[in-house]
């Protein structure tokens, strides 16, 4: 499926792995947050690079201890309409200081892509938009109202630059 | 009011190109319908029945005569003759074509309007007291911090895709004309200690479930309210139900974590909050946006208009409107006007371009350039000079717009139901209609005096049904729609959810069925002083319910 991030189509080296399959070869691998917690000494010691897929349900402070060693989280989105993943990602970003990539898995529409960069995604793998309309998207405001996981300050502020 | 300065400014129109981008993309077959639905749906735009309907935010129900004017001209130009106010103090246009909705969209934001979140399950448009800075029973003016609201709430990039749609009441008055009890949050603004803050209450709703809200915060103080709404929205995002639309509101999260464990959920997200997503309004924000609310110039005038009296003296028709219409004002010399629009046989909400012109004009010359939509779907000016009520009433009479009911038995909060709603299982409008036949007598109508009558065509209570005083809710019986009756309901700061008296009515037998329960209560109550409200919940609902039932 097609991948942009930071505002260019990228290679997706990433491949995700039910929990009931093994990891092959050497490579790099999502796994679900329980096996991700159950098994992360003995993924930090082998030979694949490991990252989390995060559900809707998931609970992002699980992750908090290992958030340092993490290259990737994804959030899947099983449905446009289920909005939990804005708050994981905020969350992620604001309140444990993830660094790595963020990305954005599942029903990832064209539209909900200047909430979710906002939030603090900064790659989306989406089969319904084209690179043109993801970054048409990210522009389509100018000012936001609100802080956020991005770096765009709100116009409360910008009202009153001291 | 508030003026749109450039940043807001931007914000809209930059909707309003996305909007047309999205409608070229739909209409050139780009996008399909299910495709295009999220879309439009967080822009207002409904498909209805018979067409497309449009919802314009009227953020706390306020308006200027220039707004209301561009108001008028959208439904000459783009509708049937008319708009349709609703009970979330917002507007409807029922019969808009799609192709003219970002035309439509344009023209509202030349008068800093939008339709942004007025549909979705997104925060809604943001509603208030209609007599907000004009009420002699207010603490302050709330509509600052229903502006505050707005703006954060506004494209809230964490909470555009919540469990279920989310709505936020402000009030400042003892005398909740808000119904805050039946919102998702309801915020009551208090003082203490020289700090403004606010009571705060959550999951109250209407619905197949109603439920009045609970008290999880007893004062917030200003600064820090926006990171208490954030850390509610926060555990309602995270923790609502998704698996089922009608268990998704958050009454349902209180209701099943309870209370206690709700409140300490939240508590535990607001400290939390503080300390790393911390919205730091700027002290220079809060004041800036109160600066559009200062109260206008009035008059130095005298407690008691002569010109009034004599004018009430002389003409009947004008006192028995006066007695209905007015609502007491904080200044001395001035009166809140409510202008109904609930005449009988009419539909609860509805007014004309040519009323809405009116209205206009009369607030442009007698009333600050200001309007209100209230959430029993009238509209208020709010501050209008005792010695100018006469000429303001002539006006209003001539445009069909002087009915003597705010808050009467005919001023019905009535909603669609099946003539417009695809939801709806039962007609509402005619119902309401027949009850205010009954009841257009406007003597026998003043001798009942205050008594709220809400009509919902379907068990989704957009009539506010629950908290009527007497409810009625349309439903569908086999192919038949059947009435059922509820009493005692209430949505001010004594909100209850009302009671199902018994078996639901055919339609033809409502109208009479209401008539023995008003005349019960004009048999039993201690004097015209006492409302059926305060007598029903003196003597109990029995003789009500054995009036309904009795054969005439």
């Amino acid at each position: 499926m097609p991948l942009i991030k930071n505002g260019a189509e990228a290679e997706d080296v990433w491949k995700y792995t039910p929990d009931d399959e093994p990891l092959h070869g050497v490579g790099s691998y999502t796994v679900s947050l329980e096996r991700y917690v159950m098994e992360a000494s003995s993924f930090r010691e082998g030979n694949h690079t490991i990252g989390v897929r995060l559900k809707p349900d998931d609970d992002p402070a699980a992750l908090e201890p290992y958030l340092d060693g993490l290259a990737l989280i994804e959030i899947d989105f099983p449905k446009y309409t289920d909005g939990r993943g804005y708050s994981q990602a905020q969350l992620l970003r604001r309140r444990y200081g993830y660094e790595g990539e963020l990305r954005a898995v599942g029903h990832v529409l064209r539209d909900q892509i200047f909430y979710m960069n906002r939030s603090g995604f900064d790659a989306y793998e989406t089969a319904h938009a084209d690179l043109g309309s993801v970054l048409e998207a990210l522009s389509e405001y100018s000012a936001v109202y609100q802080p956020g996981a991005d770096d765009r300050k709100p116009v409360h502020a910008l009202r009153h630059k001291s | 009011m508030y003026r749109y300065d450039e940043f807001d400014a931007r914000i809209v129109k930059e909707r309003v190109d996305q909007f047309r981008g999205q409608v070229d993309r739909r209409l050139s077959g780009e996008i399909l319908e299910d495709e295009f639905k999220p879309l439009r749906l967080q822009n207002g735009v409904y498909l209805q029945l018979h067409a497309y309907m449009l919802r314009v935010a009227i953020p706390y129900g306020q308006l200027s005569s220039r707004q209301l004017r561009r108001l008028a001209v959208i439904a000459r130009d783009y509708d049937r003759g008319y708009g349709h106010f609703t009970t979330r103090q917002n507007i409807q246009f029922n019969w808009v074509g799609l192709k003219d909705i970002p035309d439509i969209l344009e023209s509202l934001a030349e008068v800093e309007m939008h339709a942004i979140q007025t549909s979705g399950n997104c925060i809604r448009n943001v509603t208030s007291d209609h007599f907000a800075g004009a009420a002699a029973d207010e603490l302050m003016d709330p509509r600052p911090w229903c502006e505050i609201i707005r703006q954060w709430s506004t494209f809230h990039p964490e909470f555009a895709f919540l469990p279920r749609k989310f709505k936020i009441a402000v009030t400042a008055a003892e005398h909740d004309r808000a119904a805050i009890r039946v919102h998702d949050i309801g915020l009551h603004i208090r003082e203490k200690d020289g700090v403004t803050g606010f009571e705060v209450l959550v999951g109250g709703g209407q619905g197949r479930t109603p439920h009045i809200a609970a008290l999880v915060n007893e004062f917030v103080p200003e600064t820090e309210i926006l990171d208490y709404l954030e850390a509610i929205m926060r555990v309602y995002n995270r923790h609502g139900r998704r698996d089922n639309k009608y268990k998704a509101r958050i009454k349902i999260l209180v209701a099943e974590l309870g209370h206690e464990e709700f409140t300490r959920q939240v508590n535990e997200e607001y400290a939390a909050q503080r300390s790393h997503e911390k919205i730091d309004l700027p002290g220079g924000e809060i004041e800036r946006v109160h600066a559009y609310f200062a109260p206008p110039e009035f008059a130095d005038k005298p407690a008691v208009s002569e010109g009034f009296e004599r004018a009430k003296a002389a003409d009947p028709a004008f006192a028995r409107w006066a007695d209905a219409n007015l609502h007491p004002h904080k200044v001395p010399g001035y009166a809140s006007v409510t202008i109904s629009l609930k005449p009988v046989g009419g539909v609860a909400g509805d007014a004309t371009d040519a009323q809405m012109m009116v209205a206009a004009h009369l607030a442009e010359t007698y009333a600050f350039d200001d309007i209100r939509v209230t959430h029993a779907q009238n509209l208020v000016l709010a501050h209008v000079a005792l010695d100018d009520l006469y000429d303001v009433y002539r006006e209003l009479d001539a445009a069909g717009l002087s009915t003597p009911n705010e808050s009467r038995i005919t001023d019905m909060i009535v909603c669609p139901g099946l003539d417009y709603c695809n939801l709806a299982n039962a007609r509402s409008i005619p119902v309401g209609q027949a009850i205010q036949e009954v009841f257009k007598d406007p003597d026998y109508e003043a001798d009942i005096g205050k008594l709220h009558i809400n009509i919902s065509g379907c068990i989704n209570a957009c009539g506010h049904h629950h908290v009527g005083h007497i409810g009625v809710l349309g439903v569908d019986k086999k192919g038949e729609e059947f009435y059922q009756i509820t009493l005692g309901g209430r949505a001010d700061e004594k909100a209850v959810v009302g009671d199902i008296a018994g078996p639901g009515l055919k339609a033809d037998d409502v109208p009479g069925a209401v008539k023995r329960i008003v005349d019960t209560y004009r048999d039993l109550r201690t004097s015209r002083e006492e409302r059926f409200i305060d007598a029903l919940e003196r003597i109990g609902h029995e003789p009500f319910k054995e009036a309904i039932y009795a054969a005439d």
